[in-house]
């Protein structure tokens, strides 16, 4: 459809002044623009695919198929829609529905996945990883182990380690290659000096050469890179009935099919691998006592929060709109400048400076404005409700004061001129006929406001970081946690560890909260029948 | 609805035979109170800016030396912030604005060409993509931040130079929120922009790219620059997504580096917390009143549409 409209002119055909290219009719050109047009096309495209060449090595490398084809049709769409005529709402809507896709579409589903998944700190990478893991973080030096002259060596970002055993063979390994008898380093490779060493210290100390094929039979390591010990796990590792055997104490751990070894005592070795576990994490968000009753509190909390942060934002907007809507009020524009003022400011600069305001021992409000009060602002549950309430009033009044200010004075004035008329006073007015016509113009607008405050982070996290903390929790949340806070700290909170699996099934619960709203308020405003 | 914008600041209507003088009673129910409301209100608005910028000034730096305001001035803690670990303020504020003005110009262009797209092109599926935009801007990319993350993981393992810890990782994760957000604002003010401009055009020759950069693009100037200078305002401050992707302090924002300033050590360290504040805040601040005309415009146009 799109072509016949855009890309063949109707009527007269395209000969006039001014015309490039005047033999080509627009089906034929690559470009429907100038010489330049193509240039930048095929320069962008040129980049692109160069990129992909590089993606499809990189990821066929890794043995990443399903990657590799999905880059390659993505690149080729690419490439169909910008090389062919037509398609022209294509060539407009490419670039920002490729970001789209990944970054918010895919994501989305991504993070459904993840929610049945125990992915988290204790649990992120493979089996195999967590087996290697395991063996190298429960090793001990062998008592009375002869000590090994080394020399270390470096190709690239990989490092090997040549030894001299004690009864004269020489060997060369690295941490993925056991050691090899060798008279010397292979090709390539570059002996490190002392300074070098020292340079290279982590990498050096995270050398960890197994002496044979067998895990089990320990691995060579070395403290300064001159002598090196044989080191071997207390746990050692049965591939074939995949099991870890302690072989101080005997304890078997056995793969638990929730990504641990786990012992009959119940005692796990770290770290584990992911898993998918299905809906446990949804389970525990409504079963387990640690985080059922707060998360009903801050689910509670995040509606009282965006509820009241819209409405007491609407009220003091739209006070200060009819105040200082006034035909002749003198200084209005002065007014109306310093009180938007707020809205400038960067939002999470708003948070840190009223917590110092606010601070309970040296803040301006106590020390000044209460005479050396102690209010416990943001230590307090409540107070700490209220503070987070009166400082995203602060931020957000005047946006709805610039909205409100509009719609008043866009209200036509036939109707106003005909209440006077008969008789209607000014609250009269205000309340049987501004404010409904007000309201059609900015319902939208509130419920838009409704859920941005809904997921509102900056205030929260700024301003007190959700605190003050429960105590009936292990989970780093607090009192004043919206529900997008709670879900960045307990996916990137310091404390208690980082489990991706339970806040991925949290996003997916506000996901379900978020779309309700949405639905709800689509009913009520219709505003799908804007799109003609 | 929209004919009202232009008087949100400007254009003070005329005084109409107010001039003669009035009692005092009379004059305060109809506007003396307007003043008393209009100075509290300043006063609200005003107080945390001024002291925040009193604190700044005041050599004691500590949180308990900064409430009374404007006792004594100098630029100590200004020197201070500014050579702080090798400048590192001055780094984190080149990587702010660099993120920001990157991501709001794409943001502008990526949202200029889709609302072209379904403004002036009749294609199927044109309504459901308008509306999946609609949808989708529902939920806000903080939502997915643990996706997010690990998606990026995954690209550093593949094209590490716009991976985790990169402005262009972070950039392009910014840009996958852009078409939603403010597709819906360009698309309305497109629709207000007449098609026989831009079809007479087409008629002369015109290609679509020409019609695009130099016919529609100058006409919609005004919401080009309200969106741009929203989503700069946005990005300059976004904390969440950027703390949890760049992790090297030299990569970092303004954002994240003010707030580690004063998270730990809010006391200690809040004169040179309040100069690095307000030396974030007045950039944004003065762009912000240069144009909050056309912000107040472009809002209320958005609203009432």
């Amino acid at each position: 459809m799109a072509d016949v409209k855009t890309e063949t002119p109707t009527g007269a055909p395209p000969r006039r002044r001014g015309v490039e290219d005047p033999g080509f009719g627009p089906k034929r050109r690559l470009t429907s623009g100038g010489i330049v047009a193509l240039v930048v096309k095929v320069v962008l495209l040129g980049i692109i695919d160069a990129l992909a060449v590089f993606g499809l090595y990189v990821l066929i490398g890794k043995g990443d198929w399903v990657a590799a084809a999905v880059l390659l049709a993505v690149v080729a769409l690419v490439n169909y829609i910008y090389l062919r005529p037509g398609i022209l709402p294509g060539k407009y809507l490419t670039p920002g529905l490729f970001f789209l896709a990944i970054f918010q579409v895919f994501v989305i589903f991504y993070t459904g996945y993840i929610s049945f998944t125990n992915y988290g700190d204790q649990h992120n990478s493979t089996k195999e990883d967590a087996v290697s893991q395991i063996i190298r973080t429960s090793q001990e030096r062998v008592p009375d182990s002869p000590a090994y002259a080394v020399e270390i060596y470096r190709q690239a970002d990989q490092y090997g380690m040549f030894v001299s055993e004690p009864g004269g063979d020489t060997a060369f390994g690295t941490n993925e290659q056991p050691l090899e008898e060798a008279s010397g380093a292979p090709d390539g490779w570059e002996r490190l000096n002392l300074n070098q060493i020292l340079r290279f210290q982590d990498e050096v100390l995270a050398l960890n050469v197994q002496v044979t094929d067998d895990v089990n039979d320990g691995t060579l390591r070395t403290q300064d890179g001159s002598t090196a010990f044989v080191f071997t796990s207390t746990l050692e590792y049965d591939e074939a009935a995949d099991t870890f055997t302690d072989t101080e104490s005997g304890v078997v751990y056995s793969d638990d099919g929730e990504g641990n070894f786990r012992a009959e005592d119940g005692t796990t070795l770290t770290p584990g691998w992911r898993v998918v576990i299905g809906w446990e994490n949804y389970a525990y968000a409504f079963t387990n006592e640690q985080i059922r009753d707060p998360l009903i509190r801050v689910v509670i909390w995040t509606f009282a929060f965006a509820f009241f942060s819209t409405f007491l934002c609407f009220a003091l907007g739209l006070f200060l709109a009819i105040v200082f809507n006034h035909p002749t009020l003198r200084g209005k524009k002065f007014y109306r400048i310093l009180v938007i003022l707020p809205y400038a400011f960067p939002v999470y600069l708003t948070g840190l400076v009223w917590a110092g305001m606010l601070n309970e021992e040296f803040g301006f409000i106590n020390e000044v404005l209460f005479g050396g009060a102690n209010i416990p602002w943001l230590s307090d549950p409540w107070l700490a409700r209220l503070s987070v309430l009166v400082v995203n009033m602060w931020l957000g009044y005047a946006y709805m004061f610039l909205v409100c200010t509009g719609a008043l004075q866009s209200l036509p004035d036939d109707v106003i001129e005909a209440a006077k008329m008969d008789g209607a006073g000014a609250w009269r007015i205000f309340r049987s006929i501004k404010l409904p016509l007000l309201f059609v113009a900015v319902a939208p607008l509130l419920i838009a406001t409704f859920a941005f405050n809904f997921n509102n982070f900056p205030v929260i996290f700024m301003l007190t970081g959700g605190n003050p903390r429960f105590t009936d929790t292990t989970l780093p949340i607090g009192s004043t946690d919206i529900m997008i806070t709670m879900v960045y700290k307990i996916a990137f909170g310091s404390g208690g560890g980082r489990d991706y699996g339970l806040a991925s099934a949290l996003s997916i619960l506000i996901f379900i909260i978020v779309a309700i709203i949405a639905a709800i308020s689509f009913r009520q405003t219709k505003s799908l029948e804007d799109l003609h | 609805m929209a004919t009202g914008l232009a008087d949100v600041t400007s254009k003070p209507e005329k005084p109409v035979g107010s001039h003669r003088r009035q009692p005092f009673g009379k004059w305060f129910v109809d506007k003396g109170w307007r003043h008393l409301v209009g100075v509290a209100a300043i006063v609200f608005a005003l107080l945390p800016l001024a002291y925040i910028l009193s604190a700044s000034l005041n050599p004691a730096g500590t949180l308990t030396g900064s409430n009374q305001l404007f006792r004594a001035i100098s630029f100590v803690n200004y020197e201070n912030i500014l050579t702080r670990d090798g400048g590192i303020y001055l780094t984190w504020y080149w990587n702010a604005l660099v993120i920001a003005v990157v991501s709001s110009a794409a943001t502008v262009l990526l949202c200029a060409m889709g609302a072209y797209a379904f403004s002036r092109m009749r294609f199927r599926g044109r309504r459901t993509g308008l509306l999946a935009l609609l949808i989708l801007q529902m939920f806000p990319q903080l939502l997915m931040i643990v996706a997010i993350f690990l998606t990026m993981i995954w690209i550093t393992d593949v094209f590490p130079a716009i991976g985790l810890g990169t402005h262009a990782g972070l950039i392009m994760v910014y840009l996958g929120g852009a078409l939603g957000v403010n597709t819906f604002l360009m698309y309305g003010f497109f629709n207000t922009i007449p098609t026989a401009i831009d079809e007479a055009a087409k008629i002369d020759g015109a290609g679509h790219a020409r019609v695009f950069f130099t016919i529609m693009l100058p006409l919609v100037t005004p919401v080009l620059a309200v969106i741009g200078l929203l989503s700069f305002i946005g990005f300059i401050g976004e904390f969440a997504i950027a703390s949890v992707l760049l992790t090297d302090p030299r990569d970092q924002t303004l954002a994240i580096g003010l707030f580690q300033l004063v998270s730990g050590f809010q006391s200690q360290n809040w004169g040179i917390f309040a100069a690095g504040a307000v030396l974030a805040a007045i950039p944004v601040m003065v762009l912000f009143l240069l144009l909050q005309r056309y912000i107040a415009g472009g809002l209320i146009a958005g609203s009432v549409k």
